[in-house]
């Protein structure tokens, strides 16, 4: 389909349209929480973010989505270099198992960690706790994101031309050679993709982390716990000043997901 | 396989060095436990749990007026969501693929902001919007009498904004890929813009259609985040599935909240399905 110049008049009916839902679902609750957060001037939120709890919920949050993306980019390009290359079975089931943590709520997902890890759970560790503790925000966290990588890598790994990769192991190059030399290079832009994608997610996630977390203030509230609890406590400027920041934080994310878009030709 | 002559050296080299396969076994089976680990297992716990006291036990957490309207809630909210969505989705594809205007790299991107945005921040942005004291909440409180916050139009406007990208970027690719020369081909043969759309353009972009609408449903049931900041949790009026079980778990009633997982679990497993057999014969048709 090619773009054409709106000059008919349903033409700028679609658009008007389309502009008026926009606008109005996404645009205006954009606006009004830029407005909202600044009604009592910058001290309140300068204040919020000076408070030592607030910083540790974020600091939590970036770095145990770091931590997810880590364990999602290994795992995830593994796992789609094994979804396309090789054919074995209960490959289609392996294949069909990926997406689910896109419906799979994930209130159930915190739910069954408390069941397998809580007090007088089926598999609770003695040495370190992993619910309402740290280790049970990253495997909720990583848990949300695991079809991202995966997905991004799985359609330029089907597409890649198998010859150069034939050509180097028969001249004696070793697996590793080939798969850092040729395949990754190809691969590169859809891992940054599903990295950003995998991000994103991570850092939003509220869910699982609600049930898992306990939500200790300075020890395992995050970010959306933290805005939770303001609003709960009443503290309207703090919670509407974090969720300012998170947004930002996506609207750099989405700025970066375009330039790799971009460069990916998507 | 069979014929060895057809092999690549590649695999053939593959073939005699044992060395190799133990590569290609660890890749597998790495990809086999992290993917049972992680989503195998909690399946299992959920339907495990759910039965823990028998049929009985999972049908009495169920009968339970507040789980039914729970449940009922979450349902139509979503899919009232997935047909609008579907609509306003399309049309935003369409203007999208269609027509030239200023800013149009912009407002692509824009699409993808609730992809990006946390949902948390999305329930509170539209109390901020549609709240008691804003100007939006009170016009429609006072000048129309609907309650938008704390009622169901909240989930559903919550919804709508965290489906948006599903069908547009399921549609959009479809468009961009529809040849120019049909249409052009049924221009000059004088059909009207409304047949072409028809007979044209819709036939070849329903099944993607169909795809991002019930992608979006099945996300729209487990949604959380935004629902439990709009919905303002009241049992029997704005209290959705998710939110219930949020309740329970934290209550400590294992046993309800198994039986509405399992029960949402079982639809979305059911959505996601259909959505690839859809997907299926799209790509068979093609």
């Amino acid at each position: 389909m090619r773009a054409v110049r709106p000059h008919l008049p349903i033409h700028f009916f679609i658009l008007g349209a389309v502009f008026l839902y926009a606008g109005f679902l996404i645009v205006a609750p954009i606006v009004a929480i830029v407005q909202k957060t600044f009604s009592e001037g910058v001290a309140p939120i300068v204040a919020t973010f000076q408070d030592p709890n607030v910083m540790h919920a974020l600091q939590l949050t970036y770095f145990l989505s770091f931590g997810a993306v880590i364990v999602n980019t290994l795992l995830g390009m593994a796992t789609a270099w094994v979804l396309v290359r090789q054919r074995f079975l209960g490959r289609r089931l392996l294949n069909t198992l990926v997406d689910i943590p896109f419906v799979f709520s994930p209130v159930i997902f915190g739910y069954v960690m408390i069941i397998l890890f809580g007090r007088e759970g089926w598999l609770t560790p003695t040495l370190f706790p992993i619910v309402f503790a740290l280790p049970g925000i990253l495997i909720g966290k990583a848990f949300v994101s695991v079809p991202f990588i995966i997905r991004e890598v799985q359609p330029i790994l089907a597409s890649l031309e198998r010859e150069p990769e034939e050509a180097a192991l028969v001249m004696g190059a070793s697996h590793w050679t080939v798969f850092r030399r040729i395949v990754f290079p190809n691969i590169w832009d859809g891992v940054l993709y599903g990295i950003v994608l995998t991000f994103a997610r991570a850092v939003g996630e509220f869910g699982a982390v609600s049930v898992v977390s306990g939500g200790i203030e300075g020890r395992t509230e995050t970010a959306t716990m933290f805005v939770f609890r303001a609003l709960n406590d009443r503290n309207d400027i703090g919670a509407y000043s974090m969720s300012l920041l998170l947004g930002i934080s996506a609207v750099v994310i989405l700025v970066v997901m375009n330039l790799l878009r971009r460069r990916i030709g998507k | 396989m069979t014929d060895m002559s057809l092999q690549t050296p590649a695999q053939r080299w593959a073939f005699s060095l044992p060395r190799l396969s133990y590569g290609k076994w660890g890749l597998r089976l790495s990809a086999i436990i992290y993917l049972a680990v992680f989503i195998l297992v909690p399946i299992s716990v959920v339907i495990i749990k759910s039965f823990d006291e028998g049929w009985e036990g999972f049908w009495q957490s169920l009968a339970n007026p507040t789980v039914i309207s729970a449940i009922w809630l979450t349902v139509w909210t979503s899919i009232l969501m997935a047909l609008v969505n579907v609509v306003m989705g399309t049309l935003t594809a369409y203007a999208l693929v269609a027509y030239d205007f200023p800013l149009k790299g912009v407002f692509n991107a824009l699409i993808d902001l609730p992809f990006a945005i946390p949902t948390l921040v999305t329930g509170v942005m539209l109390v901020v919007l549609y709240g008691p004291q804003s100007l939006l909440g009170d016009f429609f409180k006072n000048e129309l009498g609907i309650r938008i916050i704390f009622a169901p139009p909240a989930i559903i406007i919550a919804l709508l904004f965290i489906g948006y990208p599903f069908v547009i970027r399921t549609v959009q690719p479809v468009l961009e890929a529809l040849e120019p020369n049909q249409q052009e081909a049924a221009e000059t043969m004088g059909a009207s813009g409304w047949r072409i759309f028809w007979r044209v353009i819709f036939p070849a972009i329903r099944p993607a259609m169909i795809a991002g609408g019930m992608l979006s449903f099945a996300r729209a049931l487990g949604e959380f985040g935004s629902i439990i900041i709009v919905s303002g949790n009241i049992p029997m009026r704005s209290q959705t599935a998710t939110v219930y079980l949020y309740g329970q778990v934290e209550g400590g009633n294992m046993m309800a909240a198994s039986a509405v997982s399992a029960v949402l679990l079982l639809v979305a497993f059911g959505i996601t399905i259909a959505v690839e057999f859809v997907e299926a014969r799209r790509h068979a048709s093609r």
